[in-house]
């Protein structure tokens, strides 16, 4: 079996990992414009603050490849004939294949207003995004950030390490407000301040003005004040990298369309990670997954698909991490900006540090939702358990030592979140 | 060098922005070096001891001024910023320097003393006072490695103070380190008793449970003597395996040792350094064990000739001693140890030479409760944990797996777990039923890297 992968990305390699594993003799290769080997995308950003060099995010030494013989090539892939079963890349060549895996991932998505194609203005992605972010950040006088999610506050760290002034532009009502509750994003927002970032609530771009050689100047902002800038950010999320795909008998919607196995309408092809579209039952919305752990998750599932072992892609309950500058984020399981209809809130903050704890439960039958932890580590596995059991939140807070994963010596703080969180309850059942 | 392989930031455009008080900091600190180099020139004793003292006093003012400066502008938190990207930290022109200065500084400690006779007499008022005896360049040598734990850390303190386990394991290797490493042997000394380092043990220090050692303690007058052979033989042999068994190699190799303490403090700034390469592995297990092999059947043999009154070996005891306390003593644990701090990070010798740490290894490997347990799938494979690992551990590949990690060179830092920027790693003591399970929440690699 000849398996073509496009994407070395975590998806495409968890992919091939999990292929070799299965099935020893195939024959399997990597193709990707981007780099020679894998790399961690999430770490892209320690090597701009001088965390880590190149080498050192690569997940695995590059003896690992010839070892479970993986074919890796370096290459741009410019089309794919899906009746002839060939992949051709820009140099003309044609690789057949016999299943082929859509692993393309993502392109930062676009402002759409004037000025966006000045130098200087850019999305932070790929290596590519990196090594220009290096040019055009250099002896600048300040930086604008437009967008208030995870790769902005991941770009204003990086140019605070680099001593260069932020305007961070943010156009909910509070930091990440899309996906955050409000206690959250304004214990962020504020550490955001505290590191002097200036940053701009309900603030959008409306015009990038350039120079004569066409750099980057300054923004203008929604609210008509103009910000002197000479690079700017775009942090506004990422589209499926789809486009040489299109005017093809491939389907595509957003991403690639794909069914609950990964597969796609064509035979033996198949779409994982950023770039796929999921219909997972007729009645559901399609859904993007755009995350390290999804993606790594799919391809493991597509895996399984492309060697005869169909597999429902299932992406269990719901967790995701992140950090803003020094403040850790973890969440398990349903924690929405705006709580859903019978769902109620438990919330526990430091009154000084910056730590806060929040619990959803559903209130007619007190079986728990969600977590969301800032400044607190809890363990996967123990809040993994009690979601999906769906344990009461009585049963919670008499366990919730038994989730925390703080380092040794760390202060505890369960009496207080148990005595906060007993309050609050019995508020809500007189 | 990683000359083929350069981080696509290197040498752009990083900037540091120092400030006044961080300049006149270093200003001092380097003007308290120089002057510890004045009493060579012909001055009176009583100038040159003068000088000496004033060089300490002022480089260490200088130190602490510019540390404080530094990490007060600082929120709490990890602060690995431009670590790869300034020179004295990625094997740039700095780091060599330093390490030719370290390395000289070593060549000359061991075997020519003499070119620093003046300091040496610098320091005679003050060894008098100590320990009743004048000043010798093992003295000089003491209180330089005390001094450097003690400022660095200090260093270490402001650098990683918003973690507590790091700053109870910092001060743990400074108060080891100027109590039972410094002032405790020294005032035996004053007291006519043997100098004794109860923090050290055999197979480190190897010539505790040897016969000679052995018989001239117990020899001494008073008891002492021979409680310390007991505290020896008691720690080494019963203690090692029961605080293993509880704690990991850890209670040790970064709480109580004093190479350990050095680099934790003095070597932080390097400990990105260490090769993390399989072929690196491989070497570190091709000579460690050795190593740990060659003690300790060079101890069992000593004894058989003790026993056979030298029928056996003859006087090798001394000749032994002196061959291996040159290679490894010596040239390993000093000069490519510490020497090569700024090239090869801070754990040269704890990784590849230790004896101690190869036999806390094997106990920690199957003998413990010790794991870094990894926080079910949250692990994004970015790579901090590794790079940080002062032992040269690839922490991310089993991190990335979901697994534990169980290595016998991990000395439990705690370093990986700091850096992580998502709160993945743990340092746990827990059952030892189970310490080798992966989580169920991804699946794992399953061929192992070195078989």
């Amino acid at each position: 079996m000849r398996v073509i992968i496009i994407g070395n990305g975590v998806t495409g390699v968890t992919a091939a990992t999990t292929i070799r594993k299965l099935d020893p003799t195939a024959h399997i290769t990597i193709i990707s414009a981007e780099s020679e080997h894998f790399f961690s995308r999430t770490a892209l950003m320690y090597l701009y603050m001088g965390h880590m060099q190149y080498r050192h995010i690569k997940p695995y030494e590059d003896w690992f490849w010839p070892e479970r013989n993986i074919n890796l090539l370096h290459a741009a892939v410019q089309s794919v004939d899906f009746n002839a079963k060939q992949v051709i890349l820009e140099n003309h060549t044609r690789i057949d294949y016999d299943k082929l895996l859509l692993a393309t991932g993502s392109l930062p998505r676009t402002l759409g207003i004037p000025g966006e194609n000045l130098a200087g203005v850019q999305g932070f992605y790929s290596l590519h995004d990196l090594a220009q972010l290096e040019q055009y950040s250099a002896n600048i006088p300040r930086a604008v950030i437009v967008g208030g999610g995870l790769i902005g506050i991941e770009l204003a760290e990086m140019f605070y390490t680099r001593c260069i002034p932020v305007t961070f532009l943010v156009r909910e009502p509070y930091y990440w407000g899309n996906i955050l509750p409000e206690a959250e994003g304004t214990l962020i927002q504020e550490h955001i301040r505290a590191h002097g970032i200036d940053l701009r609530l309900n603030t959008t771009v409306s015009e990038i003005t350039g120079d004569a050689e066409g750099r980057v100047k300054s923004i203008i902002t929604n609210k008509g004040e103009e910000i002197a800038a000479n690079l700017v950010g775009v942090a506004v999320g990422v589209k499926p990298n789809v486009s040489f795909l299109e005017n093809s008998d491939l389907k595509i919607n957003r991403g690639v369309l794909v069914n609950q196995y990964l597969e796609t309408n064509l035979p033996d092809v198949y779409a994982a990670g950023d770039c796929a579209e999921i219909l997972p039952e007729p009645e559901n919305k399609p859904v993007v997954e755009q995350l390290w752990y999804t993606g790594r998750m799919q391809g493991e599932t597509v895996a399984h698909s492309i060697c005869n072992r169909r597999t429902v892609y299932n992406r269990g309950i719901w967790f995701n991490s992140a950090k803003f500058f020094d403040i850790e984020y973890q969440t398990y399981g349903q924690v929405p900006a705006v709580p859903a209809p019978e769902t109620d809130s438990l919330l526990w903050q430091h009154p000084k540090e910056k730590k806060l704890v929040r619990i959803n439960y559903h209130q007619p039958s007190g079986k728990v939702l969600g977590f969301n932890l800032l400044g607190i580590r809890y363990r996967h596995e123990v809040c993994e358990k009690w979601l999906k059991e769906e344990k009461p939140i009585s049963y919670v807070l008499k366990h919730l030592r038994e989730a925390n994963f703080d380092p040794e010596f760390y202060r505890r703080h369960e009496k207080e979140i148990i005595r906060t969180f007993s309050r609050q309850l019995s508020a809500v059942l007189s | 060098m990683p000359t083929s392989d350069q981080s696509l930031a290197i040498g752009y455009n990083y900037h540091d922005q120092t400030d006044t008080l961080q300049k006149v900091g270093l200003t001092i600190f380097t003007l308290g070096l120089l002057l510890l180099f004045l009493p060579s020139l012909p001055v009176s004793s009583v100038l040159g001891q003068g000088l000496f003292w004033s060089g300490i006093g002022l480089s260490l003012l200088g130190l602490v001024l510019y540390l404080i400066q530094t990490y007060q502008k600082s929120h709490p938190g990890v602060r690995n910023n431009g670590v790869w990207l300034r020179g004295s930290t990625s094997r740039g022109n700095i780091a060599w320097v330093t390490a030719v200065g370290l390395t000289g500084f070593y060549i000359i400690l061991y075997w020519f003393p003499f070119l620093i006779e003046p300091q040496i007499r610098a320091l005679d008022s003050f060894s008098q006072w100590l320990r009743n005896k004048p000043a010798d360049h093992w003295l000089l040598y003491g209180t330089f490695y005390t001094i450097a734990i003690l400022i660095m850390g200090l260093r270490a303190l402001l650098k990683y103070r918003h973690s507590p386990y790091q700053i109870i394991r910092t001060l743990s290797v400074m108060f080891f380190q100027l109590g039972l490493a410094y002032l405790i042997p020294y005032t035996l000394q004053k007291l006519n008793e043997p100098e004794f380092y109860f923090s050290y043990f055999w197979p480190l220090k190897y010539d505790y449970l040897f016969p000679g050692t052995v018989g001239y303690l117990v020899n001494e007058p008073g008891a002492l003597g021979v409680f310390m052979v007991f505290w020896s033989a008691v720690i080494s042999l019963v203690g090692v395996p029961i605080l293993t068994y509880f704690f990991g190699k850890r209670w040790y190799c970064s709480w109580v040792c004093g190479c350990g303490g050095l680099a934790e403090t003095a070597g932080d700034p390097y400990r990105q350094l260490s090769d993390k390469s399989r072929a690196a592995w491989q070497w570190e297990v091709a000579i460690i064990y050795p190593v740990l092999g060659f003690i300790v059947i060079t101890t069992l043999l000593l004894w058989i000739n003790s026993f056979m009154s030298g029928g056996l070996l003859g006087s090798l005891s001394d000749g032994f001693a002196q061959t291996y306390g040159f290679f490894v003593g010596s040239i390993f644990s000093g000069v490519i140890g510490v020497g090569f701090y700024p090239i090869m990070g801070s754990r040269v010798w704890c990784r590849f030479g230790c004896p101690m740490a190869a036999y806390l290894g094997l106990l920690q490997k199957h003998f413990s409760r010790f794991r870094i347990t990894t926080n079910g799938g949250q692990c994004i494979s970015c790579g901090n944990c590794s790079t940080y690992c002062e032992m040269g551990i690839d922490v991310r590949w089993y991190a990335q797996q979901g697994q534990p990690i169980i290595r016998s060179s991990c000395v439990g830092c705690g370093m990986c777990a700091t850096v992580c920027p998502r709160g993945v790693l743990n340092l746990e003591n827990g059952p030892r039923e189970g310490r080798y399970q992966p989580t169920t929440l991804i699946s794992p690699e399953n061929l192992r890297i070195l078989s």
